[in-house]
């Protein structure tokens, strides 16, 4: 019977996983080891700045355990969205890090590099050609939204992935690619069902996320057929059931019921989920719609500006009992005294915003509660064109509010609590996602470009 | 009656991609989901006072796999934006937690 089996060795390359789980993962002889090394979850400062989520100690000790583990047993090693928002600057990275990995454990192999960053000429000539499309709740996306861009990257398909595989990689690390490409490639190579693969893919891209109860990030495993796959972990201490593996279609997707890929839909209403063990679940049923035309979603991040901010909290009642128009005068006050130190131009050159933990910090807009408790916590945020405007516009700011007076008290009184000396902290640059948009390319291939080299 | 809590495994929020947020109401067993789903406890109109927001931006979808409700809403403010509160959008599950279910 054709098969492909997958180990994925967690959710996210950096996280970790237990080294027992990996050595049991590949007892069960798997055709390749994925990983992704993205997400947008923890916002635009990794696609803007270039920074990483996690250490570079922390890429190593996982991608060292992979590495040793493929090449033992000579198997491809598959890594998408380098260094959490794919950049190429972050695939460099981690390129960087398995040449080290490869030097300390002599280890040697076929490494693709696949560089998902966009070129600026290129995409303002697709958005004119009317080659790009606003996916839902997308900003409005314009040329001068591209040249303003820190950086921008095209989420790549299996294609890139297959290209590299079937030019004899070892080793893909890519840039950003959706997270499913990295576990499809290999069994779409291998001409398998594209519904189970992608179902499949879709269950094995985020590790043990799909148990009953994950402790901690895992690995997890899959054996690919044409018309079920069955999962089950690895880990001794996990277990999967239909309704942990049903559920995982829920998690971070709009819908359990599709999920879009560059080539297509998977749909996965008509979907079985059926228990093999008390531990293993086989799933069937899924359907795949191929997509009219290919498109690459794109993925951008400007600069919003530089912030220094004041955190604060107030305990004393007769303030807390007029909250809304203490703050309001303390926030004119404010917005005076910068007008007096810096002109009265500088009104345009910032933005003043007041958080209240306690009210409404966590919910903003949607919160439905309107009361307060004993205490509030205080947030003064300034957002500027640079570090040296935002931190000394928070200067005036730290002052006029810690002695910011009610009516009720007669003398100067101390209103805010601050927890530190200095009260202003400078948070550097914050970044915003300006895309949620897809391109119709050429071919597959044309927006990525592959690079090989013996390592 | 019992609270939502109650008779649920997990109710979560979470980002769908930056731009939207979606909550999965997953319950315990397969008849508690089908009286809340019957009852359409969860509602777009229900959703969208409590919530703030326009009826027509609520979408809801009933699991059946695995006994969930799902509700996708646009990002009132886009994850990590300057005045975004919740960059993992993690946290906005909270008034369904009390919501008393047949």
């Amino acid at each position: 019977m054709k098969e492909i089996r997958m180990l994925s060795a967690t959710g996210i390359l950096g996280s970790g996983f237990r080294e027992a789980s990996l050595q049991r993962g590949m007892s069960l002889s798997p055709d390749f080891i994925g990983a992704d090394s993205g997400s947008t979850d923890p916002g635009p400062y990794y696609l803007g700045s270039g920074e990483t989520l996690f250490s570079d100690s922390a890429y190593k000790r996982d991608l060292r355990l992979m590495l040793m583990a493929g090449r033992a047993a000579g198997i491809p090693v598959i890594i998408g969205s380098a260094c959490t928002a794919g950049t190429d600057a972050q695939l460099e990275r981690l390129v960087g890090i398995a040449r080290e990995i490869a030097r300390e454990e002599k280890l040697s192999f076929k490494l693709a590099a696949i560089r998902s960053e966009q070129d600026r000429s290129y995409l303002k000539r697709k958005l004119r050609e009317g080659k790009v499309t606003a996916l839902a709740n997308a900003p409005v996306l314009d040329e001068s939204v591209i040249d303003r861009s820190a950086h921008i990257v095209g989420m790549a398909g299996i294609e890139p992935f297959v290209e590299a595989l079937e030019n004899g990689a070892d080793v893909v690390i890519a840039g950003r690619s959706s997270d499913t490409s990295i576990f499809s490639a290999m069994p779409m190579m291998r001409g398998l069902n594209p519904a189970t693969v992608w179902h499949a893919a879709k269950i094995l891209e985020c590790g043990a996320a799909c148990v009953v109860e994950r402790k901690y990030p895992d690995c997890m495993f899959a054996i690919v057929r044409d018309d079920h796959f069955i999962v089950e972990p690895p880990n001794p201490d996990y277990r999967c059931d239909p309704a942990s593996i049903a559920s995982h279609n829920l998690y971070e997707n709009a819908t359990p019921y599709e999920l879009v890929e560059p080539s297509g839909v998977l749909n996965t209403v008509a979907a079985q989920y059926d228990a093999l063990s008390d531990r293993a679940v086989r799933v069937s049923g899924s359907t795949f719609k191929p997509a009219e035309r290919y498109t690459i979603k794109l993925e951008g991040a400007e600069l919003a500006g530089y912030q220094s901010i004041i955190i604060g909290s107030v305990r004393d009642p007769i303030i807390l009992r007029q909250l809304d128009s203490w703050l309001a005068g303390l926030v004119a006050a404010a917005r005076e005294r910068i007008a007096a130190v810096f002109g009265a131009g500088i009104a345009e050159k910032y933005q003043f915003d007041v958080r209240v933990f306690g009210r409404n910090a966590t919910m903003g807009p949607l919160e439905p509660e309107t009361g307060i408790g004993h205490e509030v916590g205080l947030l003064f945020q300034i957002t500027a064109a640079t570090q040296d405007l935002a931190t000394a516009l928070i200067k005036s700011v730290s002052h006029i509010a810690v002695h910011y007076p009610v009516p009720e008290w007669t003398g100067l009184i101390t209103s805010i609590a601050y927890p530190y000396s200095p009260a202003e902290i400078s948070r550097g640059a914050s970044y915003r996602f300006n895309m949620n948009h897809v391109v119709e390319p050429a071919s597959a291939l044309e927006m990525f470009r592959i690079e090989y080299e013996k390592v | 009656m019992p609270k939502l809590w109650q008779v649920t495994k997990l109710i979560r929020s979470k980002n769908a991609g930056p731009f939207e947020l979606t909550f999965d109401v997953i319950f315990k067993d397969r008849a508690s989901y089908e009286r809340a789903r019957d009852a359409r406890v969860i509602n777009a109109d229900w959703f969208a006072r409590t919530y703030r927001l326009a009826p027509e931006v609520v979408s809801i979808i009933n699991y059946d796999a695995a006994n969930a409700i799902k509700i996708t809403i646009p990002r009132p403010i886009i994850s990590g934006d300057i005045n975004d509160t919740d960059v993992f959008g993690g946290q906005q599950h909270g008034p369904l937690v009390n919501v008393e279910v047949p």
